[in-house]
């Protein structure tokens, strides 16, 4: 019995050895890559670190000849001119080492160093960030000085070394950050877009999806070549389809415009991707439709209906058919079908394609950033981290940013795992 | 006219007087569709633009539903009476408009021939598809409501099938054209074959051989198979143990494995690039290399693991029974048996990393390293012609467009079941 046990044991444990063995390399990358860098923005965001203090601090010296003995008896005067190439981010342990010419007794050297059987070095301790420094050296040149070749450029090869400590690496928080991303002006406004962004693509991309999956709901000759097609607008690069977007509706070279001002259906060009508003007289009452973004809302949807086309189009698939028939009996017209027996039966689909495309559009950038930049009221949050990162040089802001758009997304990530079946 | 439905008062719906003007309807919406196709497909066909008054195909195809409807036998319409009534609003269209109904004048005669015979005999098919079954004499609800449904399917196919084909037509036909033909023929759409081969492909030439994209072409291939390789390899791994091996947190794990797929790369991006600066990484093909894989692992794992669990474990046991270590199991039975799936997956992940953008961008700096994307990037200038950026655009479309066409079945496979992201 306990033989039997201990054998099963050692089994399980062998099992579990195995198990954690073939995961390892899957979750070290994907801890490295992916959940790590999240924890760091959280780091960063509490750091005010801009793009230039990335590069490591480095200690840089220079060496400048002062003065120079013309015979024996005079004076050699060399300067070492130091400098912490970081604006912030501190050296500690820096040091000098350097080797002296020939024929050269120290007459008046920084208490700092030291000379031993013609070596020079210097202990120089912790420099700030922005440090700058001069050593001045002074020595007694003797005949073999002038025996050697002097390099004018660096005549003591002097070396500099020093640990670094990154702006990123210190222990100094602040929430200066977030105070900065949510006093700024761009915040809220880039908030409702976002979420009109959003919403909007969600539910047209799913609309859409929703009737191409009708039309494909039926066995034809051609049904999977149209199947294919139908694709197209999803699995294409991006950066492909969103400048073919930006060219034809261009409003100086682009067909669209040329064609509807040839034709008189605008009275002059209509820029779709870089005009805020545009208005609209409906029956008297004037409109203000935000251009822009409902173009850019009309590429999302475009491009990701066939996502929720394929998944409508699995599902109505696995409807059984005996239900229609049954209603058909009973005389229900077809769109009675429609409302009473399809659609109660697609909504677990339909939810689960809502959460989804909510969450993935609420992360988007290549999108819009590829569209308009994020001109024109079109600034999602996902274009501020861009902005405040890159093109303003604020690290720190960007990931201030970063992580309230990852706290917003949690809490839709938490409501999706509560909602959605686990193999929905 | 009148006819009283003799079997069922109670339902009985309208009398033929609504019937025909229901298959009237089914011949305007008919007509109306295939002139404005034929139209379109001219003014690509022909490099002449196309005149169109809709007021006689209007008419036409009221007349030509009509006809339809009142030449039945029983719930459908013959084939010979559909074909001579076309034929005849073909030759009325013609002849009313001296010959050449949209007015293409200089195009010649043989184009307004087939674009006329062409749509009205097609609108003509059409109606009397979209009336097929129906008893246009007693015309009930649900039946005028398929007749509704099926003037939508048609609206819906021809919907569909612009938004679909024409922005990628577009994109090749853009990518033929130098600026002066642009400023030229504003409606740019079709192509003109007669300016030779090499003159066309001026723009693909100067895209592939000045702009560096043969070189990008390199970068994008190797970057996206050393992806898959190493994706499908950790994947693999990882999905067994998640699917066959007992280990504490193993719940947890597989329902957290799509959850990391929703992180949003503009988060990643921030730290990453500070990290990648700070070791050296950036501006390397090995950066790439690393965020591609640890970004479709997660949906690479969770596709297999779906697919492995519909494997028997029968059979593995029986190997390892027989003396077969793991590694030979999984080498000699899972792997064989998992073959679509891991095919449907790898395609997927080539698909990914082929069409990354945005780390491409951040990471990227020297052009001798550049992705087809991140080249892509450089030919938006003012400086350069849009025929290039177009011709940029194709070659970087066709590759995925050809893979996916070729493997079809399997990519349609792994998208649904991964709930894959976009």
């Amino acid at each position: 019995m306990a033989r039997e046990r201990r054998i099963r044991g050692g089994l399980e444990a062998r099992e579990r050895r195995l198990a954690l063995l073939m995961l390892a390399p899957a979750f070290t990358i994907v801890f490295l890559v992916v959940l790590f860098p999240v924890l760091a923005n959280f780091w960063i965001s509490l750091k005010e670190v801009r793009l230039g203090d990335l590069r490591a601090p480095t200690a840089v010296l220079r060496e400048r000849v002062v003065s120079e003995p013309e015979e024996p008896g005079d004076h050699f005067v060399l300067n070492y001119l130091l400098r912490n190439s970081s604006p912030r981010g501190p050296i500690t342990n820096v040091r000098i080492d350097a080797t002296l010419p020939p024929g050269l007794e120290p007459v008046a050297i920084d208490e700092r160093c030291r000379v031993e059987a013609g070596a020079l070095s210097c202990d120089l301790g912790r420099w700030e960030g922005g440090h700058i420094g001069r050593l001045e050296l002074e020595f007694l040149a003797g005949p073999d000085f002038f025996e050697a070749q002097l390099d004018e450029r660096s005549p003591t090869d002097a070396h500099i070394s020093g640990r670094p400590i990154g702006v990123l690496g210190s222990l100094d928080f602040t929430l200066e950050n977030f105070r900065h991303v949510l006093s700024g002006s761009e915040f809220w406004p880039a908030f409702w877009v976002t979420i009109v962004y959003t919403v909007g693509g969600s539910v047209f991309s799913i609309l859409l999806g929703l009737f191409a999956a009708q039309l494909l709901n039926a066995s034809f000759p051609g049904q999977g070549l149209l199947r294919g097609l139908f694709l197209f607008p999803y699995i294409a690069p991006v950066i492909a389809v969103a400048f073919t977007w930006a060219f034809f509706l261009d409003p100086f070279s682009g067909s669209l415009n040329l064609l509807a001002v040839e034709h008189g259906i605008f009275d002059r060009p209509i820029s779709f991707l870089s005009q805020r508003n545009v208005d609209f007289n409906l029956f008297g009452v004037a409109f203000e439709v935000p251009l822009a973004l409902s173009t850019v809302i009309a590429f999302e949807a475009w491009r990701y209906f066939p996502f929720a086309f394929l998944f409508i189009l699995a599902r109505f698939q696995a409807m059984p058919k005996d239900m229609f028939e049954a209603a058909e009996v009973d005389g229900a017209t077809p769109f009675q079908q429609f409302r009473w027996v399809t659609l109660p039966q697609l909504v677990g689909v339909l939810s689960t394609l809502f959460l989804l495309r909510f969450i993935w559009t609420f992360n988007k950038f290549d999108d819009i950033f590829l569209l308009t930049g994020g001109a024109a009221g079109t600034e999602t949050l996902t274009i501020r981290v861009y902005d405040y990162a890159f093109a303003q040089a604020n690290i720190g802001a960007g990931a201030a940013t970063a992580v309230i758009l990852f706290i917003i997304l949690a809490i839709f990530m938490v409501l999706y795992f509560k909602f959605v079946p686990e193999e929905a | 006219m009148q006819r009283v439905s003799s079997a069922v008062p109670a339902r009985s719906g309208r009398g033929i007087g609504t019937g025909l003007v229901a298959a009237a309807v089914v011949g305007v919406a008919s007509a109306l569709t295939t002139v404005l196709v034929s139209a379109f497909l001219l003014s690509i066909l022909t490099r002449f633009e196309p005149r169109l008054e809709l007021g006689w195909p209007l008419l036409l195809g009221l007349a030509l539903g009509a006809g339809i409807g009142i030449f039945r036998r029983g719930k459908n319409s013959s084939r010979a009476a559909t074909l001579s009534l076309g034929l005849a609003a073909a030759l009325v269209w013609l002849l009313l408009n001296a010959l050449d109904p949209l007015e293409l004048g200089a195009a010649g005669l043989h184009w307004s021939l087939v674009a006329a015979f062409g749509s009205m005999l097609l609108a003509a098919q059409l109606t009397r598809y979209g009336l097929r079954d129906i008893d246009l004499s007693n015309l009930r609800r649900d039946r005028l409501e398929v007749i509704l449904l099926r003037l939508l399917r048609g609206a819906g196919f021809v919907f569909f099938l612009t938004i679909v084909i024409f922005p990628f037509y577009f994109m090749v036909v853009s990518s033929l054209k130098p600026r002066a033909l642009y400023l030229q023929d504003p409606t740019l759409l079709s192509v003109d074959f007669g300016r030779g081969l090499s003159e066309l492909l001026v723009g693909y030439r100067e895209v592939l051989v000045r702009f560096d994209f043969a070189h990008y072409i390199l970068n994008s291939t190797t970057v996206a198979l050393a992806t898959v390789v190493i994706t499908l390899t950790l994947a693999i791994l990882g999905a067994y143990a998640v699917t066959r091996l007992r280990f504490p947190g193993r719940g947890v794990l597989s329902r957290s494995i799509l959850l990391i797929y929703m992180f949003p790369a503009i988060v990643l991006v921030v730290p990453l690039y500070s990290i990648f600066t700070q070791v050296g990484l950036r501006d390397t093909l090995y950066g790439l290399l690393i965020v591609y894989p640890a970004t479709t692992i997660p949906v690479a794992l969770y596709m297999l693991r779906s697919y492995f669990q519909t494997l028997p474990a029968d059979l593995e046991e029986a190997g390892l029974i027989d003396g077969c270590t793991r590694a030979g199991v999984i080498w000699r039975i899972t792997l064989p048996l998992s073959l679509p799936a891991i095919a449907s997956v790898g395609l997927y992940v080539f698909m990914i990393a082929w069409n990354e953008f945005l780390f491409a961008f951040m990471f990227l700096d020297s052009p001798e390293l550049f992705t087809l994307p991140r080249g892509m990037v450089n030919l938006n200038s003012q400086e350069v012609p849009r025929q290039f950026l177009m011709a940029g655009a194709v070659i970087v479309t066709v590759p995925v467009m050809v893979l996916f066409f070729w493997f079809e079945r399997y990519l349609v496979g792994g998208l649904t079941a991964g709930g894959v992201k976009g």
